[in-house]
């Protein structure tokens, strides 16, 4: 169980409470309260313009709740100086098109850590490409490389923004899988915002649905690693979430 | 741009097997015969440029020698080449040339780096550009040659007057697309890089800097253009040395061959600024698909 105690050590808990976040008066999230703790995978899911990317802007940042607080482990979100390392992903992997592979892994390092953003890069399995330039790579190896970039820092949070949406079927499985195995082996704690309510079942601990810029839906998904997409467990729960989320039952 | 891609690469991956199919079967037919096929259609596409621009310098030469085109109005292109050739052994031509070259760099420098720096400025900072711009605009509107009354007043027919002439002129294109340039860099990126701890002069040198890039380059493409037009004028109307005084003073003596050498030179060195503004975009902006070699 030596990977359940790096777990531990290397995540960041996260606690969201009582935020309410609105833009030109209209309002995103009112009274918003979660709490995560450390090394969790949690995955957000909720219909276009729930909020749930403007929580994730909130916690690393780019986004000041009107009110209520942020805490990462027990240092306030707002604080930019001795806050834990939290990286984002993005849908669009926002490499800088002028820069090399490397050079992009290695964004805001120090020269010396050249070899580890090369480690890092082999192990996304783009070790051969580290001196192209980002517009000859294809959508998901762009991806991998943003995921690289995120995973260099070896971060305590790791925000993914719904990274994979705009990916092709196959290599979006294969992206979840590569997730799925670092986060398991680095042990950070992990939020993944994202339509794809399969891909919330298969990756995360608990699903979390928005509504209305409230919490409508969280389950704990109890499926034993690794899961397989086929079996009746794994369908029933994502039926249950997807049934949530079109109908808009009362939940409590 | 990143979106289209990998539309783009699979196009060019399905469009290449035809392609291929189509060379297996020539080959089998005859592959000498076809080489020769292309190396003559490689050799067409690259004289055809040229057809025009020659076929006008024979028709000069045959109107000059039949007496249609007296040579007060035109030299025939054989008298141009002679003084050419003369003024160039004399060495008169090369020192005309490095005074003009020199002016040039000299005002482009000046004002180029000016634009630069006071483009980053209101680019950069609201309030620079809410102090600054609007001045910078109303300047803008006075075509620089309008000054000239003025400028001889003030610096009289020396260099200075030349150099605040092309400084003033070529300021303008640099400034306006370094400030476009700045202000249109990806925010996604701008806010990538915060997240990645990046503020202050690293975020400026990793992203808002090579963003702003290709538009500054435009700028500097224009002003290239913009720097020779002002100088012709300028040294036309008052200097001592450089191309421009080489033709007025050869029209004085009815030279004309001289003044085309001359009105030639400048058709030169413009093209040569030209390729050397190019090669710039061609080398910092490397990883643009847009500009590279072979497109």
């Amino acid at each position: 169980m030596s990977a359940e105690k790096q777990r531990c050590s290397r995540g960041v808990s996260v606690a969201i409470r009582n935020v309410s976040i609105a833009f030109d008066g209209r309002t995103v999230l009112k009274s918003f309260d979660i709490e995560i703790s450390a090394g969790e995978f949690v995955a957000i899911v909720g219909r276009s313009g729930c909020g749930k990317s403007t929580l994730l802007r909130s916690v690393v940042g780019l986004e000041t709740p009107q009110s209520g607080t942020i805490t990462l482990g027990d240092v306030a979100a707002s604080n930019t100086n001795d806050k834990p390392d939290v990286r984002v992903m993005f849908q669009d992997s926002r490499l800088l098109p002028w820069r090399r592979i490397l050079p992009n892994v290695m964004l805001g390092l120090e020269p010396a850590l050249i070899p580890q953003a090369r480690r890092v890069l082999a192990q996304v399995g783009l070790a051969e490409r580290a001196n192209d330039w980002p517009a000859t790579l294809s959508g998901g190896q762009r991806q991998r490389v943003a995921l690289a970039r995120a995973l260099v820092h070896d971060p305590n949070l790791l925000l993914l923004d719904e990274p994979l949406g705009s990916l092709d079927a196959l290599t979006r499985i294969e992206m979840q899988q590569l997730i799925e195995d670092v986060w398991r082996s680095r042990g950070f704690t992990a939020m993944l915002v994202t339509h794809d309510v399969a891909e919330a079942v298969s990756l995360a601990d608990r699903v979390i649905l928005i509504e209305g810029g409230r919490v409508a839906l969280d389950e704990v998904v109890n499926i034993p690693r690794p899961r397989t997409r086929g079996s009746a467990r794994f369908a029933a729960l994502e039926e249950r979430i997807l049934g949530h989320v079109l109908q808009r039952r009362p939940v409590f | 741009m990143f979106a289209m891609r990998p539309c783009k690469e699979r196009y060019r991956e399905f469009s290449r097997r035809p392609n291929a199919e189509r060379n297996a079967v020539h080959q089998r037919q005859s592959s000498s015969l076809m080489k020769t096929q292309v190396h003559l259609r490689t050799l067409v596409k690259q004289a055809l440029p040229w057809v025009v621009p020659i076929s006008l310098l024979i028709a000069w030469q045959w109107a000059s020698s039949a007496g249609i085109l007296p040579s007060r109005f035109l030299p025939a292109p054989r008298a141009v080449l002679r003084s050419f050739f003369e003024l160039s052994a004399s060495g008169e031509l090369w020192l005309h040339v490095r005074v003009s070259t020199l002016r040039a760099v000299a005002g482009f420098g000046v004002g180029g780096g000016l634009g630069l720096l006071l483009g980053l400025l209101t680019g950069s900072l609201r309030w620079a550009e809410t102090l600054l711009d609007t001045t910078i605009q109303m300047v803008r509107n006075i075509p620089p040659l309008a000054l000239i009354p003025l400028v001889i007043l003030w610096f009289g027919i020396d260099e200075s007057a030349k150099l605040f002439l092309v400084a003033l002129g070529v300021f303008f294109p640099v400034y306006i697309n370094t400030f476009h340039g700045i202000r249109s860099v990806d925010r996604g990126l701008l806010e990538m890089g915060r997240t990645y701890g990046l503020s202050g002069w690293p975020l400026y040198r990793e992203i808002i800097l090579p963003g702003a890039l290709p538009s500054i380059l435009v700028g500097v493409r224009f002003s290239l253009g913009l720097m020779w037009v002002i100088l012709i004028v300028a040294e036309t109307i008052s200097a001592r040395s450089g191309i421009g005084y080489m033709t007025m003073n050869a029209r004085e003596f009815m030279q004309t061959d001289v003044m085309v050498v001359g009105i030639l030179l400048y058709a030169i060195l413009g093209k040569l600024a030209d390729l050397l503004a190019k090669g710039l975009e061609r080398y910092w902006l490397r990883w643009n698909p847009a500009y590279q070699t072979g497109r």
